[in-house]
């Protein structure tokens, strides 16, 4: 039974995956923008909550739902002041930008926090774990990937299901009518990178329970991440979950044969989807 | 005077599109805008709704200067449009895309979804399809409705006959005496001049990005219309 235990613990770290990956989707589906300080924003964060547990000595959950009102204005003002500047036909400013953001994010950790591995201490959930009688899962991944279909589903519940969605999904298709509707795009793009910001903060929560992270990690979550939402189909929320399972499975499954080969064996998966499907498996942009 | 444009100009980077146009539209009235492709219409409605930004006091709204407000701004106050092509929006349902048009600006009047519905019966048969995949007429039908979602009491219509067949275009003409009779104003940017000034209380004949004539639809003359409309006379 070990393809089972394999399989499952898999698509439980897909679930980590997805919730890197979720902010990124969103962001890209409503203004095609590519945020390449999106990885090093989830370590931003997870510093955060870091910050709210150890100096204040908050539990890390606690701590989150204080750095997620906290992330949010700062997306907010990262697109309100920034990124809203740069946005327009040509994609290669916001790319530059970004860019340079990540760079500046990364050394201003460095500064604040040293190069030192931190961890977020979860206490005894850390090594708890459940027996499913075939399979045995930590309660850490179980809660990662269930947070995961949570977040994804309120995304989706609020992009197709209330007037902010409505508005998401109008400025995505046409921003000039829609500001003939009343509506600000620079404002509707603002309070999307907030949200995603929030989703940003929950994915460093997990990120920092599980793992240790340094200011240097957050480009290849950001990998991660854009390996999960482009399997998925740039723009499909459900399209990124499964994005995050398919790299999570393939790592898996990679170190089963050989622990060497757990990173790689995720970027052969992206590939061959990307042979196979090259818009990905639930495209919902069309350009 | 409920719109006043004063010496309006518009540019496209180099390319000057409007000299000095001047029009009003008073609370209720309907205007008609006629003129040939490339007479500066779609281009006067565009700096009318924000989407071109002016100096502010070349577009005047109830005497107040809006030329330099944004469009979501300018539609908050009252002024919606019905754009050139319908602009429907692809991810979202026809009764969605009715929904949008009322969403930013609550105003009290006679249009609601059950209003618009009414107005067009066949939306409410077809509110779940995607907007993009109704007919050309029916798309009409809702970038109408859409707009009048809004209660506004001025109605842009950017070319609302345009590629549809003639039975349709009298359906989609038929509505206007409705959304006046609910108050609003309306400016008809048009190409075919019968059907303008059919509705029309008054008619602008536009060329090459100046206003060539103002006169009362009902009195205007075929050959004032000719001379305006071409630069010669009939």
């Amino acid at each position: 039974m070990m393809w089972l235990d394999t399989l499952v613990q898999g698509m439980l770290l897909g679930g980590l995956y997805a919730l890197f990956a979720a902010g990124l989707s969103l962001v890209f589906g409503i203004m095609r923008l590519v945020n390449l300080a999106h990885g090093d924003l989830i370590v931003f964060a997870a510093y955060l909550v870091l910050t709210g547990v150890t100096l204040l000595g908050l539990s890390p959950w606690v701590a989150a739902l204080i750095a997620m009102p906290v992330m949010f204005a700062l997306g907010w003002l990262l697109q309100a002041a920034v990124l809203n500047r740069v946005l327009g036909k040509d994609i290669l400013p916001p790319l530059l930008v970004t860019f340079g953001l990540s760079v500046a994010v990364q050394n201003g950790l460095l500064e604040a926090f040293s190069a030192d591995s931190r961890r977020i201490p979860a206490g005894a959930l850390e090594g708890a774990s459940l027996d499913l009688g075939l399979v045995t899962v930590g309660v850490m991944p179980l809660m990662t990937f269930a947070s995961a279909i949570l977040a994804i589903m309120a995304l989706n519940g609020l992009f197709y299901h209330t007037a902010l969605g409505r508005a998401f999904r109008a400025t995505s298709d046409d921003a000039v009518t829609a500001g003939l509707m009343g509506i600000e795009p620079k404002r509707v793009f603002a309070i999307a990178t907030g949200i995603a910001m929030v989703v940003v903060t929950l994915a460093a929560l997990y990120l920092g329970m599980r793992a240790n992270f340094d200011p240097s990690i957050g480009p290849a979550r950001l990998i991660y991440a854009f390996e999960a939402v482009i399997i998925g189909g740039l723009g499909s929320l459900w399209g990124t979950l499964a994005g995050g399972i398919i790299i999570g499975v393939a790592q898996t499954a990679g170190a089963a044969v050989n622990p060497e080969w757990q990173i790689l064996a995720g970027h052969i998966a992206f590939l061959v989807v990307m042979l196979l499907k090259p818009r990905g498996l639930f495209p919902r942009a069309v350009d | 005077m409920l719109l006043e444009t004063r010496a309006l100009t518009a540019n496209y980077g180099q390319f000057r599109a409007l000299f000095g146009v001047d029009i009003t539209v008073a609370a209720g009235e309907c205007v008609a805008i006629i003129g040939a492709n490339g007479a500066g219409k779609s281009t006067l409605m565009r700096s009318i709704t924000g989407v071109i930004r002016n100096e502010a006091a070349m577009v005047l709204h109830r005497g107040e200067p809006i030329g330099a407000l944004s469009s979501a701004e300018i539609m908050k106050r009252g002024i919606a449009m019905v754009p050139e092509g319908r602009r429907l929006f692809a991810s979202l349902s026809v009764e969605e895309n009715l929904l949008i048009g009322g969403q930013a600006r609550k105003a009290p009047g006679p249009w609601s979804l059950e209003a618009v519905y009414d107005l067009f019966p066949i939306l409410r048969e077809r509110r779940k399809n995607p907007g993009t995949a109704l007919s050309g007429g029916q798309q009409q039908m809702v970038a109408i409705g859409r707009a009048l979602m809004s209660n506004p009491e001025l109605l842009l219509c950017d070319e609302i006959s345009l590629g549809l067949a003639p039975v349709v275009i009298r359906d989609i003409y038929a509505a206007l005496p409705k959304v006046r009779e609910g108050g609003a104003a309306i400016v008809l940017v048009e190409q075919d001049i019968g059907k303008a000034l059919a509705v029309a209380d008054r008619v602008y004949c536009m060329m090459e990005g100046r206003v060539t004539l103002v006169a009362k639809a009902a009195e205007v003359t075929r050959e004032e219309i000719h001379s305006a409309y071409f630069g010669v006379a009939a």
